[in-house]
């Protein structure tokens, strides 16, 4: 039997905000009857249209996925939906008191029905990791059976700190099934690590303008246009006078309601990663 | 809260009288079969009883039991022996439903230059025929084939089997782990050339089992070392367990007229019952001759783990044959064989009974399990428009 801890159980039993709002502002669907869960989330906003006032949701699922549900619906109410999607997958677990690391998908599934309900009420298109469901895809999919595409694993890898291709099926379910992509997975996981330790290993001391130059454009190909790819959008680098940075948005990013959160994470992590007194800019062209 | 235990095809409890069987051979009657000396003498002469006893349920002499340790290190002497027996034959069949510790062998076996070939099941669960007598050839070492499946209870036609198998020259094994206890056996009329038995599914306590190896088939042991079953089974025997084994087999002879009459009407009262009171709901072999102590039955739009969870709440054991539950991400391979759809295969439970089952648990199942269900399905974004109608 599971370990489940009490929280979990407690959100099982009785789970909290089941069923569905009617008008609700955004829906977000995820999952099938063939992958063995599915999730509908249903959120309804203030008259501002920013903080979400309720959620609520509909799940097919183990006592894990009911109680993730739960959970989910609890942590977004009162928030804005900048805030609602900055929550990741291990925020629900830990909210839970942990789940079993074999149940960790069910996490995932909770941020995912959480992304795909906003980007669809914001009007971009769906993030592509919406297995089952028959929405634009973008990115190699690398797992046939539960159609995910690299940018999305990436993503759990990255944010889970995940090593093993095991894992990698506990958090998301690829490979779980025919086991086809489990050296993908794997190259994956390395390409990941590799970054992270490049990352650990950069900011140097002082720069020259020009290696200055060089990192921001590194650090753009390698940390943050991934992530972009991962929710069909891109960005291009426009140019670099001293510490001033400027971008444009290309594909879903373009136009993109959250392009301004998404410009602010972008400077974050040049700050991060090449100096603290960049700033970065959104441009047209 | 007291246990409603419907999960007997996992393991069952110690009969009472099966544990006063065995307990004094522990601290007192501790000695070794093999000794020369009188105090391991007496041991020896309760191994034989039970190795008679076990014989006499299955119809067999008692030369032809080897004691193992479980159900699975039968399965793979036997099989395993096959190919050793005839090392120029390099083919294997088996089932898609078999139980995994005939298929991960098999599919191991299969990496190492043996062809294996897994029968296909119909919707039913029934065995394609057909398809092994064409299988079949003169390169086959061995065919296992499991007597009644674990999940669905579904019994193979293993004397017709048999029958195919003779006349090709291979060997015929059979893991009736489940079968053995709730159905009649007959080694002394039987195809079947190795027979495997769990010791736990029959009310005697985990870790021990027997391979039956009829007279005359060639066989090579697993474990090497002392001379113990013969040199067909090296290792100092547990004997506490055989000997408890050997009262589980005398008692479950005696008991199978009630399991094959109050055990299985309790079974199909729960079933029909459940039917009537629980819409989108059927059963996983329900055409097929069955075990009378197991019910696999799929409620559409519900998954499996979370039924079971609301059961277990109400301290009712069952288990399914959803993906959730063991921690994998696909349902059953039994049920996915069957051709079972997605929607029923996540929401399958299965109740297996035995004879310590009282009409007043089924009782509490009937009432419980179609709140839960309903409760499930309101839950589920695919369920409400069942609900609805």
């Amino acid at each position: 039997m599971w370990d489940y801890t009490d929280k979990v159980k407690e959100h099982f039993l009785n789970p909290r905000n089941v069923g569905e709002i009617e008008n609700a502002d955004a829906v977000g669907e995820v999952g099938s009857l063939a992958c063995g869960d599915a999730l509908k989330l249903f959120i309804k906003l203030d008259d501002t249209k920013e903080r979400i006032v309720d959620a609520k949701f509909q799940t097919f699922g183990c006592g894990s996925a009911i109680a993730s549900s739960s959970a989910l619906t609890e942590m977004i109410k009162g928030k804005t939906l900048d805030e609602a999607l900055g929550v990741t997958n291990k925020e629900i677990a830990d909210f839970l008191g942990g789940l079993p690391e074999e149940k960790m998908h069910c996490s995932v599934m909770g941020q995912e029905a959480l992304e795909v309900a906003i980007a669809k009420y914001r009007g971009g298109p769906v993030p592509t990791h919406d297995h089952g469901h028959e929405h634009e895809q973008e990115g190699e999919i690398v797992c046939k059976c539960f159609g995910l595409t690299d940018g999305f694993l990436k993503k759990v890898i990255s944010q889970n700190r995940l090593h093993t291709a095991e894992q990698v099926t506990h958090f998301t379910k690829a490979g779980g099934a025919c086991g086809g992509c489990i050296p993908k997975i794997k190259e994956l996981i390395a390409e990941v690590l590799g970054e992270q330790q490049k990352q650990e290993s950069k900011k140097p001391e002082r720069l020259t303008n020009l290696r200055k130059m060089q990192l921001i454009q590194e650090v753009l190909e390698n940390e943050v246009r991934p992530l972009l790819w991962a929710d069909g959008g891109d960005l291009e680098l426009i140019d670099i006078a001293g510490n001033a940075v400027q971008i444009a948005f290309r594909k879903a990013c373009a136009g993109c309601a959250s392009s301004g959160y998404t410009s602010r994470f972008v400077e974050q992590k040049l700050r991060e990663l090449v100096a603290d007194d960049i700033t970065v800019e959104e441009v047209q062209g | 809260m007291r246990e409603i235990y419907l999960d007997n095809n996992a393991t069952t409890k110690v009969d009472e009288v099966v544990f006063e069987e065995m307990r004094p051979y522990f601290c007192e009657l501790y000695g070794n079969p093999s000794s020369m000396h009188y105090f391991g003498g007496q041991v020896q002469k309760k191994v034989d009883e039970a190795r008679q006893r076990v014989a006499d349920l299955i119809g067999a002499h008692p030369e032809e039991i080897i004691f193992t340790a479980c159900g699975t290190e039968s399965d793979n002497a036997a099989i395993r022996s096959a190919l050793e027996v005839f090392p120029n034959k390099r083919h294997v069949i088996t089932t898609r439903v078999e139980h995994p510790a005939v298929l991960t062998l098999c599919r191991g076996l299969s990496k190492h230059g043996y062809r294996v070939t897994e029968l296909n099941v119909d919707s039913a669960g029934r065995l394609d025929m057909d398809e092994l007598r064409s299988a079949i050839d003169d390169n086959t070492a061995i065919v296992s084939i499991m007597y009644a499946n674990n999940e669905t209870g579904v019994i193979f036609p293993i004397e017709e089997v048999g029958r195919l198998v003779k006349e090709k020259g291979a060997l015929f094994h059979t893991d009736a782990v489940q079968a053995v206890g709730k159905i009649p056996l007959n080694m002394a009329e039987s195809t079947i050339d190795m027979l495997s038995l769990s010791g736990h599914k029959l009310h005697a306590p985990k870790g021990v089992g027997i391979l039956y190896v009829r007279k005359g088939v060639p066989f090579r042991p697993l474990l090497v070392g002392g001379h113990q079953e013969k040199s067909r089974r090296a290792g100092t025997e547990n004997t506490a367990s055989i000997i408890a084994l050997g009262k589980a087999c005398e008692l479950a002879g005696q008991h199978m007229g009630d399991e094959n009459t109050r055990v299985r009407a309790m079974r199909d009262r729960l079933e029909n019952e459940l039917l009537r009171l629980i819409p989108a709901a059927r059963i996983n072999g329900g055409g097929a001759d069955r075990l009378p102590n197991t019910v696999s039955i799929a409620f559409e739009f519900v998954e499996g783990e979370l039924i079971l969870l609301y059961l277990s709440e109400l301290g009712i054991c069952a288990s399914s044959g959803s993906a959730c539950t063991s921690g994998s991400l696909e349902p059953s391979h039994v049920l996915r064989a069957m051709g079972v759809p997605f929607t029923c295969a996540h929401g399958s439970i299965r109740f297996s009974l035995s004879r310590f089952t009282t009409d007043e648990e089924i009782d509490t199942v009937i009432r419980e399990l179609p709140a839960i269900i309903r409760r499930g399905r309101e839950m589920s974004p695919f369920g409400r428009e069942l609900l609805a109608k």
